[in-house]
């Protein structure tokens, strides 16, 4: 809902407002340059670049296989996508068959991984709305996923779990079991989460008809994932361009509905999310019943130079499209290494949606995107 | 004050030269004593939030100092005392350092007409309702200050958004109270207290006396939530939006005035309303004078207190619950919805008091059965 300035009223005087890089509610350091006529912004601009660390650069200087632990640093709330992804990658541009217990292991990490993902997305949106209860509750059921991890590759952050041929280690025993305790535990959260915030009138209030992105413009400004399919596009990497053992599996791609407004505005991206949740459990649920025994690394030469040529592969991660276009020259180092992270492609669209907004709901706009700095800036 | 002066002296004779050193000596001793409770509140308010949002959010809250933590709050009241009091260089000094004084006097000052006991009241001004709006005002002078003498643009708009609340939202707090001046014909938190009492038990209360008083509480718990700044109407210190609003470059033991005054605030919000809709101290059945006066202040005291805090518990689980509206939104609820709502009320009650000549439904329904 965007307030109109009345220009019959008394002139007023533009105010340049800095939020960022030190702010609670830009989830890092986002900074956002606010020119406001009073609580009603009349421009909002982006800056990033705080964070940059050079991250494509220090690829072409490692070997393909070092470059792994700085894939965690991409999305820090999704590290095994980004491993995953660059994993996939790497394997794309070698050619490189990987064992099929490997890639299932690799889409239960994943998927795990985007429940944990989804989980904090969900959490720190309430905790900007003001709700700070739901946040708590989001990070009690995290910290069950990061235990998982924890015991199948030791750290619970950054997990630098897969290799390029498959993954570091197999699955503890007991693993899947575990798993499952979870997904049994973590299901009826999800009603839980839903009694409690998403349909209050509040919450809706504030998040309905707020930041309308129409479709043409997520399609012509590049979104993806949930930021993309919150305004009605079902387009899912998973299923409309399947890689590794997604097409063994049954789920739904998840739209917004224009539930409690237009399609495409704050509501519609946050509840693609909780729904998301949904779905990467149904996932879970086949592939803990399918996973096969066997290898889980496959034949990886130890000095690994894949032959002159050049690919892009494209996952789909919690937040959209995680791109790596790698180019060999023949070397153990890759000539070239782009990274396509949704995120910053999201930040494009920012000055678009949020003029003529309240300050509150810069706020909402940033939650919902659900954007991560370590990916924007790279 | 005149009475108690005066048995003074008289038991006393040697201090009849100078009855106005005894008046003063007294005064001096209530407003002591109400100082210290305003504090001992606001830190037990403190950590009664903490345990009851640990609580909520499935965790364990403070448990290190003292037993389950009860201590808490003297750590904390001594670490602020002991911080570094920083005044930012292009803050406007004065203004800096007179407005957390305001803001404290404004919400101490209410505590002198909240009757906790039978006669337990620091002053029963015949104005008394009208005194609390008075009185609270003068926090949002000082919270304006505040925003405006920080130099600090996220400070000045947490500023502007507590005035313009507290400015919208006082309109709908007094209305809502009339009901209660209305049955009582009075302004005075005593009379008002004085006339829920009765054979009756709990149904002498207002919020039980007609329809419209019944209402008014609500509109008036939701309107008072609004003045004290509360989620879901913490706007002016909306954490994720303003960084923390008036007070973000405040610190050290005058961030503590505010934070001091915000409970004080809470308490007498709903001192107010246990006074105005639930009773105040009237012990169900009992008529408080007819016992020995230190048994009926007593008794009366702990009533009074088990209703405010209660309601002070309830204030608190809203604000773990619910998320924060937008200004707009507020502003809309207030001049739309809570002004027109809490004026029928207005009517509807004075209407009520002139026809029923003043009596509620559960009089009304005793004098049918005799």
């Amino acid at each position: 809902m965007s307030a109109t300035i009345d220009q019959t009223a008394l002139p007023t005087q533009e105010m340049t407002l800095n939020m960022g890089p030190q702010h609670p509610s830009t989830h890092g350091v986002l900074r956002v340059i606010l020119r406001t006529d009073g609580e009603v912004v009349v421009n909002a601009r982006p800056d990033v670049g705080y964070l940059h660390r050079g991250l494509q650069k220090i690829a072409e200087r490692n070997p393909y296989g070092s470059f792994m632990p700085f894939t965690d640093r991409l999305d820090y709330l999704a590290s095994m996508n980004c491993n995953a992804a660059y994993a996939w990658a790497v394997e794309k541009l070698a050619g490189i068959e990987v064992p099929e217990r490997a890639e299932f292991i690799r889409v239960i990490v994943c998927e795990l991984n985007r429940i944990s993902s989804h989980l904090i997305s969900f959490g720190s949106f309430t905790a900007d709305m003001g709700a700070f209860t739901p946040f708590l509750y989001a990070i009690r059921e995290r910290e069950r996923v990061n235990d998982l991890f924890e015991e199948i590759c030791g750290n619970r952050l950054t997990y630098n779990y897969c290799r390029i041929g498959g993954v570091s280690a197999d699955l503890t025993d007991g693993f899947l079991g575990k798993v499952k305790e979870f997904l049994d535990y973590f299901e009826p959260k999800i009603e839980e989460y839903n009694n409690l915030i998403t349909y209050n009138k509040i919450f809706v209030g504030r998040l309905a008809n707020v930041a309308v992105v129409s479709p043409e413009d997520c399609v012509a400004y590049g979104l993806t994932g949930p930021n993309l399919r919150g305004s009605g596009i079902p387009f899912d990497l998973r299923r409309d361009e399947p890689y590794s053992v997604y097409p063994k599996f049954d789920f739904k791609v998840c739209v917004g509905r224009g539930e409690k407004g237009q399609l495409g505005d704050c509501f519609d991206r946050y509840i693609v999310r909780i729904d998301e949740m949904r779905e990467s459990v149904k996932i879970l649920r086949q592939a803990i019943a399918m996973i096969p025994e066997g290898p889980v690394m496959a034949k990886v030469p130890r000095v690994f130079k894949p032959a002159a040529g050049e690919c892009y592969f494209r996952a789909e991660n919690p937040r959209g499209e995680t791109g790596f276009y790698l180019i060999s020259d023949g070397s153990a180092n890759p000539y070239r290494c782009q990274i396509r992270t949704p995120s910053y492609v999201t930040m494009n669209i920012f000055e678009k949606v949020t003029e003529g907004l309240m300050i509150a709901d810069i706020v909402a706009v940033i939650g919902s995107f659900d954007i991560i700095l370590p990916e924007i800036d790279r | 004050m005149e009475q108690l002066t005066a048995l003074i002296i008289q038991k006393v004779p040697a201090l009849a030269v100078a009855p106005w050193a005894v008046t003063l000596l007294l005064i001096g001793i209530v407003a002591f004593i109400i100082l210290q409770f305003a504090m001992v509140f606001a830190g037990f308010g403190t950590y009664l939030e903490r345990k009851i949002a640990a609580d909520i959010q499935g965790r364990i809250g403070p448990n290190r100092v003292g037993p389950i933590g009860l201590l808490q709050f003297l750590a904390d009241g001594v670490k602020l005392i002991l911080k570094e009091d920083i005044i930012p260089t292009a803050a406007d000094n004065h203004l800096f350092r007179m407005a957390p004084y305001l803001i404290f006097t404004g919400s101490f000052a209410a505590f002198v007409v909240v009757p906790f006991g039978f006669s337990l009241i620091a002053a029963d001004l015949n104005i008394g309702i009208y005194y609390v709006m008075a009185v609270t005002s003068l926090v949002s002078i000082g919270v304006l200050l505040a925003g405006w003498a920080s130099n600090n643009k996220w400070s000045m708009l947490g500023g502007m958004r507590a005035a313009a609340q507290i400015v919208s939202y006082e309109i709908p707090v007094g209305m809502a109270l009339i009901p209660a001046v209305l049955v009582a014909g009075s302004l005075s938190t005593q009379d008002i207290i004085r006339s829920q009492g009765g054979f009756l038990g709990i149904f002498g209360w207002n919020l039980f006396h007609n329809p419209f008083s019944f209402f008014s509480f609500f509109l008036y718990m939701v309107a008072a939530l609004a003045e004290t700044n509360r989620t879901p109407f913490d706007i002016p210190e909306a954490e994720s939006e303003l960084v923390s609003g008036y007070n973000t470059e405040y610190s050290g033991i005058r961030f503590g005035f505010f934070f001091m005054a915000e409970y004080a605030d809470v308490f007498v919000v709903s001192a107010l309303a246990t006074a105005c809709f639930l009773g105040g101290w009237q012990i169900p059945f009992f008529n408080a004078a007819s016992l020995p006066a230190v048994w009926a202040n007593l008794l009366s005291l702990g009533v009074f207190m088990a209703k405010a805090l209660a309601l002070v518990c309830v204030i608190i689980w809203i604000r773990w619950t619910l998320p924060r509206l937008r200004v707009d939104q507020l502003m809309r609820m207030s001049w739309k919805y809570m002004v027109p709502l809490t004026f029928f009320n207005f009517l509807g009650v004075s209407l009520w008091v002139l026809i029923f000549k003043g009596k509620g439904i559960p009089q009304l329904i005793a004098s049918i059965f005799g």
